[in-house]
C-alpha cells in the first residue's frame, strides 16, 4: 500500500468519485478532495451598469491557498466578487467541492462562500448580537476582550468595524473566502493579525480564498498567484511566488 | 329625520376659513398654499360629482351601475396610493400592489358586511353599499400608503444593512423582517389611535353625520362600531397583503435585494 498521498481514502470506498479529481502537480498524480471555487465565465450584469463591465472571468481558486485581485479603483472587483456570492445579477456559474451555485437555495450558498465587504454594515444595538457563535479566541487575536460582544455599535470605529466584521464573517464557518480590502482602514499590527488569522483559518479548514488588495507588498506577502484587472477590462494572472 | 338644510352661503363661510389658511401660508412664506387649493378644490368638485352621481345611482339601483361606481372608486384610490409613495415599485407593479391589495380586503370585506352583517334587500342596495364601500376603500387605502411607504423607504435607506445581512447567509425573510413588522405597524397606526380614542376625543364622522340627520346616538353608535371593526379588519388585511407582496417583489428568485425595481 504504498500509492502516495491519497486523500480522503473514505471518499472512494463511499463510490463518490465524482467528488475527486487528478491534478498534476509536482510531477506526480495526486488524488484530492476538491474544495476549490471554481469559477466560469462569471460576469456581474447589475442593471445600468452595463457601460463598465469586466470580462467574464474564469478562475479556479484552489482550496487552502490565498489568490489576489487588485486593479484599480472603481474596475469592478467588489462587482465580481459579489457576483460570485450570487449577490447580484450575473451570467456563467461558480461551483464549491462540486456543489453548484443554482444547485442549493441563495441564502446556503453564501453562508459557504462569504463575502466580506470592505465597509461593513452593524443593525442591531449590540455587537454581540451580530454573531453567530463567536470565537472568542479570534477576537481575542484581532486584540479585543471578550466585553467586545457588549460594546454599541454606534461607538466602534472603522478600523474596529473592519476587524469585528471579519470575525463575524468567520463565526459562521465559511467554505470559501471572498475578502474586499479586508485590511483597508487598519494600520500595520491589525493587519498582521488579520492576516495570520485568514491564513490560519484558511489552512485549519482548508478554504480557497480570494483576496482584493490595492497593496502590492501585502498581495507579495500572501499570495502565489494574483489576478490583475487591465485598463480595458481583462484579467489577467500572475504567478507572483512560486 | 329633520335636517336643517345648508346654504350656499353657509358653505362660502367654510370655504373662506379655507381661503384665510391658504393665504397666510402664502403671505408666510411657507408653500404648500397650492396644494392646499387644489385639494379644496378637487373636495368641492368631487363630491358634487359624487352627489350628483349617487343621486342617480340611487334612483336606477341596478347592479351593474354599482359595480361600475366601485371599480371607478377602486382605481382611483389605486392611483392615489401610487402618487403617494416617494420610491414607489417600476412599471406596472406601482399601481397593481396597491390596487390589487385594497381589492382584496376593502371589497371582501364590503361583501361580508352586506351579505352576512347588514343584509339589505337587494343586498347591493347602494344607500348601503356605496358609503360602505367607501369608506373601507378610504381607510385601507390610508394603511396601505403608510406602510408601503414605509416599506421602501427603510429598505431604500437600509440597503446595505440587508445586503449585509445576505451576504452572511441569512434568509431574504430574515434580512427583511424588522423592515416588514414595522411596516405593517405603521399601516395599522391611523386605525388603532381611531379606535383607541373613538368617543374619548373624536366624535366619528360616520357618527356625526347620522347623529346630524337624526338617528338616535345608540342606533348611530351600533352602526360605528360595526363600520370602526370592518376598517380594522380591511386595513390589517389590505396592510398585510401589500406589504407581503411587497417585499417578496423586492427580492428575485436568488434572494437578491433588487433596489432597481424601485424608482
Amino acid at each position: 500500500m504504498s500509492i502516495p498521498l491519497i486523500r480522503p481514502a473514505a471518499t472512494f470506498a463511499l463510490g463518490e468519485k465524482e467528488h475527486n479529481y487528478y491534478t498534476f502537480s509536482h510531477n506526480s498524480y495526486q488524488v484530492h478532495f476538491m474544495p476549490d471555487l471554481v469559477i466560469s465565465n462569471v460576469q456581474s450584469q447589475v442593471p445600468g451598469l452595463a457601460e463598465q463591465r469586466l470580462a467574464a472571468l474564469d478562475l479556479r481558486l484552489p482550496e487552502a491557498e490565498i489568490t489576489g485581485l487588485t486593479g484599480p479603483s472603481g474596475s469592478g472587483k467588489s462587482l465580481l466578487l459579489r457576483a460570485i456570492a450570487d449577490l447580484d445579477p450575473s451570467t456563467g456559474e461558480v461551483s464549491l467541492a462540486d456543489c453548484s451555485w443554482r444547485s442549493v437555495p441563495a441564502h446556503e450558498w453564501r453562508k459557504k462562500v462569504a463575502y466580506l465587504p470592505t465597509e461593513s454594515d452593524w443593525w442591531f444595538e449590540t455587537v454581540g448580537e451580530h454573531f453567530f457563535q463567536p470565537d472568542i479566541d479570534s477576537l481575542q487575536r484581532l486584540g479585543f476582550e471578550k466585553d467586545v460582544l457588549n460594546w454599541k455599535v454606534l461607538l466602534i470605529s472603522s478600523g474596529e468595524k473592519q476587524r469585528l466584521a471579519l470575525a463575524r464573517c468567520l463565526s459562521r464557518l465559511p467554505e470559501a473566502l471572498l475578502l474586499d480590502e479586508p485590511t483597508a482602514s487598519l494600520d500595520e499590527a491589525h493587519t498582521c493579525a488579520v492576516e495570520q488569522l485568514v491564513s490560519e483559518y484558511m489552512r485549519q479548514r482548508t478554504v480557497p480564498v480570494f483576496w482584493v488588495s490595492h497593496d502590492p507588498e501585502q498581495l507579495k506577502r500572501l499570495t502565489r498567484r494574483v489576478m490583475s484587472i487591465q485598463p480595458d477590462g481583462s484579467i489577467n494572472g500572475n504567478f507572483v511566488n512560486r | 329625520m329633520n335636517l336643517i338644510s345648508l346654504s350656499a352661503i353657509d358653505l362660502s363661510i367654510a370655504a373662506a376659513l379655507v381661503l384665510f389658511i391658504a393665504l397666510l401660508q402664502w403671505w408666510m412664506r411657507l408653500g404648500n398654499t397650492r396644494a392646499l387649493l387644489t385639494a379644496g378644490l378637487r373636495t368641492v368638485a368631487q363630491l358634487l360629482l359624487l352627489g350628483l352621481v349617487l343621486k342617480m345611482v340611487f334612483a336606477i339601483s341596478g347592479l351593474s351601475w354599482i359595480v361600475l361606481m366601485s371599480i371607478v372608486m377602486l382605481l382611483a384610490a389605486g392611483r392615489e396610493v401610487m402618487v403617494r409613495q416617494k420610491r414607489r415599485f417600476i412599471g406596472s407593479w406601482g399601481f397593481l400592489l396597491g390596487t390589487c391589495s385594497m381589492f382584496v380586503s376593502a371589497f371582501s370585506v364590503t361583501l361580508l358586511a352586506l351579505l352576512v352583517i347588514v343584509q339589505p334587500d337587494p343586498w347591493y342596495l347602494p344607500r348601503y353599499s356605496i358609503p360602505l364601500l367607501g369608506m373601507l376603500l378610504g381607510n385601507t387605502l390610508n394603511g396601505i400608503t403608510l406602510g408601503l411607504d414605509n416599506l421602501t423607504r427603510s429598505v431604500w435607506e437600509q440597503s446595505r444593512s440587508i445586503d449585509g445581512r445576505l451576504a452572511l447567509g441569512e434568509t431574504w425573510r430574515s434580512a427583511i423582517s424588522d423592515i416588514r413588522r414595522d411596516s405593517i405597524r405603521v399601516g395599522m397606526i391611523p386605525i388603532i389611535n381611531a379606535m383607541s380614542v373613538a368617543g374619548l376625543v373624536s366624535l366619528p364622522g360616520m357618527m356625526t353625520g347620522q347623529i346630524l340627520a337624526g338617528t338616535p346616538p345608540i342606533e348611530a353608535v351600533k352602526y360605528q362600531i360595526l363600520i370602526i371593526f370592518l376598517i380594522a379588519a380591511g386595513t390589517g388585511l389590505g396592510t398585510i397583503t401589500a406589504i407581503v407582496i411587497g417585499c417578496r417583489r423586492l427580492f428575485d428568485d436568488r434572494e437578491r435585494l433588487r433596489l432597481d425595481r424601485l424608482c
